[in-house]
C-alpha cells in the first residue's frame, strides 16, 4: 500500500481479488502449518537429494577406489573407516545416496508410468479391456512381490536395468489399481462426456479431464510406492540380487560389512559401520512417510482417523 | 443352497483359477531363458549329446502346452523336478530332487514363522483393541509412534540392530539360527529366538495397526453409538455389538500380515544364516537353478493364496449379515 490516496482503484482491487494463488503461494502457507514431523520429513529429503546430486564433489574418495588399508578404524583419513577391500566407506555412503535413489526413483516413476496409463485406460475405456486388465493385475498381485522379483531375476540376471524394469511392472500393479479405483468416479462426470462428445481423443480426456483430479492421491501413493520400491531394491541388493558391485549401493554395503558387528565389545564404531549405510535407508523411509501422512492430511481434509 | 455356502464355493474355485494362472506364470519362466542355457549349466566341455540328453529330460523337445501339465502333474504328485547344479559336462549326474532340498527347510521355515505368529497374533491384537478403545491417549500415542517408526525399517536393520544389542553387545541370544534336524525344541526355540524376535517385530506393528484402524472405524458406526447410548456396559457393547462385525476385518488382518510373514521370512532367514527355504530361494537364484526356483515359488505363493483365501471365507462365515438371510 502507498501514501498517496490516489494510487486506489476500484478496478485494481477486484482485479487482485480475481487473481488466484500460485502453487507457491499455497505451498507457502501450508508449508507455515506443517507439524514439526513434516518439517523433519522435508527436510531429511532435502538432505538426501543434495548428497545424492553433489556426490562427486562431496565425496574425499572415489566410488570404487581401493586403498591398500582394508578394514580401517574410523577416523583419519576415512571418516567411518574402509571395507573388506579398502574402500572408504564415507564416499561409498554418499555415492550410494545417488545410485540408491536415482534407481528407487526412476523405477517408481516408470511403474506409475505403466500402472497410472493403464489404469486410465482401463477407467476410460470400461467393458472387456478393463476386466482383462484387472484380472490379469488380480493374478500378478497373487504373487508375493519379493518371491516375483527372484524369480524374474533369476531369468533376466541382475543388472541395473533388469532390476528397474522388474520391479517398475511388478509395482505398477498397485498403481493399477489404485488409478483405475479412483478414476472411475470420475469417468463419469459430466465434463468428461462432454469432452468425448466433442471428439476429443482418449490421451487428451486422460490428460486434461481426468488426470488433474485424480492427482492428490497418486501423488500421496507416489510417495508410499517410493519407500517401498526403496525398501524392495534396498533388500534385494542385500540379499546380493540387486545391484551389483563395484557400484556403490546402502543394502550391498549392509551385507558386506555385517560380519563386523560381532566386534561390537571391543570396537562399537567397527560394529556401527554397517549400521549406518542400514540406518540411512531407515531415516529416509521414515522422513518419507510423515511427508506423506502430511500430504494427505492437506488433501484430504480429514482427520486423524480415516 | 445357503448362501454362505455358494459363496464359498465361488471364492474357492476362484482360488484354484488364480492358483492355475500363478503356476502358469512360473512355468513360463523357464520359456524366457536364453537357448544356450543347457550349455551355461553343463560348462563349455559339454559334448552333443549330453546337451541333447539334458534337454530331452526337461522334455525341451516338446511343446510347451504338453510340458506344461508334465510339470503340474507330477507337481501335484510331490514330484519338483531335478537340482540344475551337481550335473556336469561329461554327463554324470549327481544332482538331488528338488523334493529332498525342499523338505527339511520348509519344515524349518513353517517352525520360525510359526514361532513369530504365536507371539505376535495375540499380542498385536491386544496393542490394537486397547489403543482404538482409549484413543488419542498418551498410550495410544505412543504405540502409534514407535509401530510407525519399526514399518519404515528394512527388516534387516531391525535384525542388525538386535544381534549388536543381545549378540554382541550383551551376548545372550546366538546370532547364527543354525539348526539342523537333531536339534532338540528347547535349544531349536533358543535358537530362532532372535529371528522370530525380528519377524514380530515387523508384524506386530503392521496387525496393531490395521486392527486399531478397523476397530475404530468400526466404533464410529450408529448401531454402536446407539447400543452406548441405551445404556449398555462397555463390556456388553463390544462383545455383543462390536465384536461380530469385526471378526472379518481382524481376520483379514491377520491373514494379510502372516502372507506378509513369507516375504519377510527371506531376509530374516538370510540375516540369521538360517536353514529355510527363503534361503535356499536366494541360494537358488545365485546360481540360477530353475528347478529350485520354481519350486520356492510355487510354495511361497500357494501358501499367500491360501491365506487370503482362508481370511475370505471366514470373513463371508462370521459375517451376522449373511449368517441370517432373508
Amino acid at each position: 500500500m502507498t501514501d498517496t490516496p490516489q494510487a486506489y482503484s476500484a478496478a485494481a482491487e477486484i482485479g487482485q481479488i480475481r487473481e488466484r494463488r500460485t502453487w507457491i503461494q499455497i505451498a507457502k502457507i501450508e508449508l507455515k502449518k506443517a507439524p514439526y514431523s513434516a518439517w523433519f520429513g522435508l527436510i531429511v529429503i532435502a538432505i538426501y537429494l543434495f548428497v545424492a546430486i553433489f556426490a562427486p564433489l562431496l565425496a574425499p574418495h572415489g566410488e570404487a577406489e581401493i586403498f591398500p588399508a582394508s578394514f580401517a578404524p574410523w577416523g583419519g583419513d576415512f571418516v567411518f573407516g574402509t571395507d573388506q577391500i579398502g574402500r572408504d566407506i564415507f564416499s561409498r555412503l554418499i555415492y550410494g545416496a545417488r545410485n540408491t535413489i536415482g534407481i528407487a526413483l526412476a523405477t517408481t516413476l516408470l511403474s506409475f508410468a505403466i500402472g497410472g496409463s493403464l489404469g486410465l485406460i482401463a477407467a476410460i475405456s470400461g467393458g472387456w479391456l478393463d476386466q482383462l486388465l484387472s484380472r490379469f493385475v488380480d493374478v500378478l498381485m497373487a504373487i508375493p512381490g519379493l518371491i516375483f522379483a527372484l524369480m524374474l531375476l533369476t531369468i533376466f540376471g541382475s543388472s541395473i536395468l533388469s532390476l528397474i524394469m522388474i520391479i517398475a511392472v511388478l509395482d505398477s500393479t498397485r498403481v493399477f489399481r489404485l488409478t483405475r479405483s479412483v478414476s472411475v468416479s470420475v469417468v463419469v462426470m459430466d465434463y468428461v462426456e462432454a469432452a468425448k462428445l466433442r471428439g476429443e481423443k482418449l490421451g487428451w480426456i486422460m490428460r486434461r479431464e481426468i488426470l488433474p483430479n485424480i492427482m492428490p492421491p497418486l501423488i500421496a501413493e507416489f510417495g508410499l510406492r517410493f519407500s517401498f520400491v526403496f525398501l524392495t531394491i534396498a533388500a534385494l541388493s542385500f540379499l546380493g540380487l540387486g545391484i551389483q558391485p563395484p557400484t556403490a549401493d546402502w543394502g550391498s554395503m549392509v551385507r558386506d560389512n555385517a560380519s563386523m558387528i560381532q566386534f561390537a565389545k571391543y570396537d562399537l564404531t567397527a560394529a556401527l559401520t554397517p549400521m549406518i549405510p542400514a540406518g540411512a535407508i531407515a531415516l529416509l523411509t521414515v522422513a518419507v512417510n510423515f511427508v506423506v501422512d502430511w500430504f494427505l492430511h492437506i488433501t484430504s481434509g480429514l482427520n486423524d482417523e480415516h | 443352497m445357503h448362501p454362505i455356502l455358494g459363496t464359498i464355493i465361488q471364492r474357492l474355485l476362484l482360488g484354484l483359477v488364480t492358483l492355475f494362472f500363478v503356476s502358469l506364470i512360473i512355468f513360463s519362466s523357464v520359456e524366457f531363458l536364453p537357448g544356450d542355457f543347457t550349455q551355461a549349466i553343463l560348462g563349455q566341455a559339454a559334448t552333443e549329446d549330453t546337451v541333447a540328453a539334458f534337454r530331452a529330460e526337461l522334455g525341451l523337445d516338446k511343446p510347451a502346452y504338453i510340458r506344461y501339465f508334465d510339470w503340474i502333474g507330477a507337481v501335484a504328485q510331490g514330484d519338483l523336478g531335478y537340482s540344475f547344479s551337481g550335473r556336469s559336462a561329461s554327463g554324470v549326474d549327481r544332482s538331488r530332487a528338488v523334493v529332498d532340498l525342499v523338505a527339511p527347510r520348509l519344515g524349518n521355515t513353517l517352525f520360525l514363522a510359526g514361532m513369530a505368529a504365536i507371539v505376535s497374533v495375540p499380542l498385536a491384537l491386544v496393542l490394537g483393541i486397547t489403543a482404538a478403545l482409549y484413543r488419542n491417549s498418551f498410550y495410544d500415542r505412543s504405540v502409534n509412534a514407535v509401530t510407525l517408526t519399526t514399518i519404515s525399517f528394512p527388516e534387516f536393520f531391525l535384525a542388525y540392530l538386535l544381534i549388536l544389542f543381545f549378540a554382541s553387545l550383551w551376548p545372550v541370544f546366538p546370532s547364527l539360527a543354525n539348526v539342523n534336524a537333531e536339534t532338540e525344541l528347547i535349544d531349536r526355540i533358543y535358537k530362532c529366538i532372535l529371528p522370530a524376535l525380528t519377524l514380530t517385530l515387523v508384524i506386530v506393528a503392521h496387525m496393531m495397526r490395521m486392527t486399531r484402524a478397523a476397530i475404530i472405524n468400526l466404533l464410529a458406526s450408529p448401531y454402536i453409538e446407539m447400543s452406548q447410548l441405551k445404556g449398555l456396559s462397555k463390556a456388553k457393547v463390544i462383545m455383543r455389538h462390536a465384536l461380530p462385525n469385526a471378526w472379518a476385518p481382524i481376520a483379514t488382518v491377520i491373514a494379510f500380515n502372516l502372507a506378509y510373514l513369507v516375504v519377510g521370512v527371506v531376509v530374516v532367514e538370510v540375516v540369521f544364516v538360517y536353514p529355510g527355504i527363503g534361503q535356499l530361494m536366494v541360494d537358488a537364484v545365485t546360481t540360477r537353478d530353475i528347478p529350485v526356483v520354481q519350486a520356492c515359488a510355487l510354495i511361497f505363493a500357494t501358501t499367500y493364496i491360501l491365506l487370503n483365501l482362508t481370511a475370505d471365507i471366514i470373513g463371508i462365515v462370521t459375517n451376522p449379515r449373511l449368517l441370517h438371510p432373508r
